[in-house]
């Protein structure tokens, strides 16, 4: 059965995706309900025979721009009076064939594309595809160390940075500006730790197959310190500005709730699956990197409502500061890439004496380095979710099939169910504690 | 890796067993092939075959999240496909990435569909989260699953014609779809 078979509800902008109500049959009723996620076979009948209302329903436009869907996301919401019944995602306003254009790179160029996904967390999608690559080249295992806690350090800030920006946005969202301020102005400081090393503050492109692009750079340590020194005030400043203030926890508590049951039906991973109480993180659970060498606590929530997913966020923001911390610790000596000639170019100074080095670093970034076939999934704990990659090669210097599974794509499935019988005032909080990123989104 | 550890854990036991068995009798899984690829595990299934062994393994094996489904298009591949023998290649094959939490464990399926009848079982019934993920296959490689309760586009315009991710969908250039100005100053 598909929508196109009703007549479609026909508004001010023309005929909608949303068939209405009278319409709907009492399967998709049932589906509305949430019968195939919590509901017993006894109820799921009685409703059946109940058939769909006949109340007057409106059904609304939210989005595409709409300044708290958080890019360009269209909401088809069903609305009786004030609360909203049916809730339609309707999403592709910035596809850009990312996993298309994917297939037409080398896997060296490979993370400057992927890295335009997730825009507010770019180095979790280089990680997950380089560690992919590296899966499929069968050198996984001898990736230097210093890469890897090299890898780790900036994908801990980055970790941060994408907190802090959910908190902006989500204070926003609610109402308290001043947050999105605050939450702005320490993002920045932790976009200029990543300048700092990196060299741009955004799509970084830094993590690639091999281990990453360049060392840190002298003073990177200070630089790192002074962020990690100036944040727990600010989170302090958060706790006064929005963790206890009544009116903040009222629009948040109780509001968008949803079952352990429910989030792993809909694959929802990341703060939604454990604002619920499941105490998944990958980063703990199946650890990659040196995760295991490093000592943090998981953060759940109890309740599964927006408050919990908020609480989440900014609790990991202080993990995230004590994982950093013990890196800056542990930081081992070392090459920070793999050196094996298959996949790095040679030194910059080699090339001046050798005329092979020039050929050879022509080469791999004319041609880029063959992968043997096969297939590989590797996934990390992105702010968001599980950020998996899945590449299929051919042999050649291009993966065949490059998909990338988006956290925020599969977890936007949940808001129909967050957002059923609340408020049309919640759908912006329940909206905003999901934390799309539509660019991941989309791709 | 994590997965690696995973198997490791229980490995020991069920190999002797195997062994002593029948050494040369392919591995299976509520009847699927089981190979590994890069030390990940993968199982092969027939299209009709997909819903109850996915169902099975939620019910039975505590492979309790569909994490992702997506599709392959295989028009272009010259090299190994790591199918098992027994197993026909197609030219589709979808792809669906099942996790358990007790195990710590990730599980692929591979399904094989040709391209002269591209459709495939839906898994909305056993894991309702695959809704948008199946509705992607089909915008991007014309996948059709049957029983899926709305099968439209999702990122593509609706009215948009092909199928973008077959490797047979030219990357062409778009026209532009803006012009300068009639009376440039």
């Amino acid at each position: 059965m598909s929508t196109t078979e009703h007549p479609l509800v026909q508004t001010s902008e023309g005929a909608q995706e949303m068939a209405p109500r009278s319409s709907a049959d009492a399967e998709e009723i049932l589906r509305e309900l949430g019968a195939t996620l919590r509901m017993s076979e006894a109820e799921a009948a009685d409703l059946v025979e109940e058939g769909p209302s006949e109340d007057q329903t409106m059904i609304i436009n939210m989005g595409p721009q709409h300044p708290s869907t958080h890019g360009v996301l269209r909401l088809m919401l069903e609305l009786e009076g004030e609360s909203v019944l049916r809730t339609k995602p309707v999403i592709g306003y910035l596809h850009t064939g990312m996993e298309k254009t994917g297939e037409n790179l080398t896997y060296l160029q490979g993370p400057t594309n992927v890295t335009r996904m997730d825009y507010a967390s770019p180095l979790f999608t280089e990680l997950a595809f380089s560690m992919t690559t590296e899966r499929l080249l069968g050198i996984d295992e001898d990736i230097p160390e210093r890469a890897q806690w090299i890898r780790m350090l900036l994908t801990e800030v980055n970790r941060i940075t994408s907190h802090l920006l959910f908190l902006a946005t989500n204070g926003m969202d609610i109402g308290a500006v001043s947050m999105m301020l605050y939450g702005w102005r320490d993002r920045e400081e932790g976009l200029r730790v990543l300048e700092s090393i990196t060299g741009l503050r955004m799509n970084h492109n830094f993590i690639r197959p091999g281990g990453v692009a360049a060392d840190l750079p002298d003073g990177w340590r200070d630089t790192v310190l002074r962020f990690l020194d100036a944040l727990p005030e600010s989170l302090e400043e958060y706790d006064v500005l929005l963790t206890g203030q009544p009116i903040y926890r009222e629009r948040l508590q109780g509001v968008g709730i949803i079952t352990p049951e429910e989030a792993i039906a809909l694959g929802a991973t990341g703060p939604i699956l454990r604002s619920t109480g499941i105490p998944w993180d990958l980063r703990r659970d199946m650890p990659y990197l040196r995760y295991d060498e490093v000592d943090f606590d998981v953060v759940v929530g109890t309740y599964g409502d927006c408050f919990d997913r908020y609480a989440i966020r900014l609790n990991e923001v202080r993990e995230s500061i004590r994982i950093v911390r013990q890196i800056l610790e542990k930081m081992p000596k070392g090459d920070y890439r793999i050196q094996d000639k298959k996949v790095t170019p040679p030194p910059r100074a080699r090339i001046d004496e050798s005329m092979e080095a020039l050929i050879h670093h022509f080469k791999i970034f004319t041609e880029g380095f063959k992968v043997p076939e096969g297939e590989a999934y590797c996934a990390v704990e992105s702010p968001r979710g599980e950020l998996g990659c899945y590449i299929v090669s051919d042999g050649s210097s291009k993966p065949y099939r490059m998909h990338v599974r988006g956290p925020s794509f599969v977890n936007l499935q949940t808001l129909p169910h967050m957002m059923r019988g609340g408020l049309i005032a919640d759908a912006v909080a329940v909206i905003s504690s999901v934390d799309p990123i539509m660019g991941e989104v989309d791709r | 890796m994590a997965d690696d550890a995973a198997h490791e854990d229980g490995a020991p036991a069920e190999e002797t067993e195997a062994v002593a068995d029948a050494p040369a009798a392919p591995e299976t899984m509520h009847g699927a092939l089981v190979t590994e690829r890069r030390g990940q595990k993968v199982l092969h299934v027939a299209r009709e075959d997909l819903p109850t062994l996915v169902r099975t393994l939620r019910d039975e094996d505590g492979f309790l999240m569909c994490l992702d489904v997506t599709a392959v298009d295989y028009l272009m591949h010259q090299g190994d496909r790591g199918l098992p023998e027994g197993v026909t290649p197609e030219r589709f094959e979808v792809v669906v990435h099942l996790m358990s939490h007790a195990r710590r464990e990730r599980l692929r399926i591979r399904v094989q569909i040709p391209e002269s009848d591209p459709t495939c079982p839906t898994l909305f019934q056993v894991h309702p989260g695959t809704e948008a993920m199946e509705r992607e296959v089909y915008d991007m490689f014309g996948i059709a699953f049957d029983g899926h309760p709305d099968l439209t586009r999702i990122l593509m315009p609706e009215d948009w014609e092909g199928h973008p991710l077959r490797k047979d969908y030219a990357v062409g250039t778009i026209p532009v779809q803006f012009k300068a100005p009639q009376d440039a100053r």
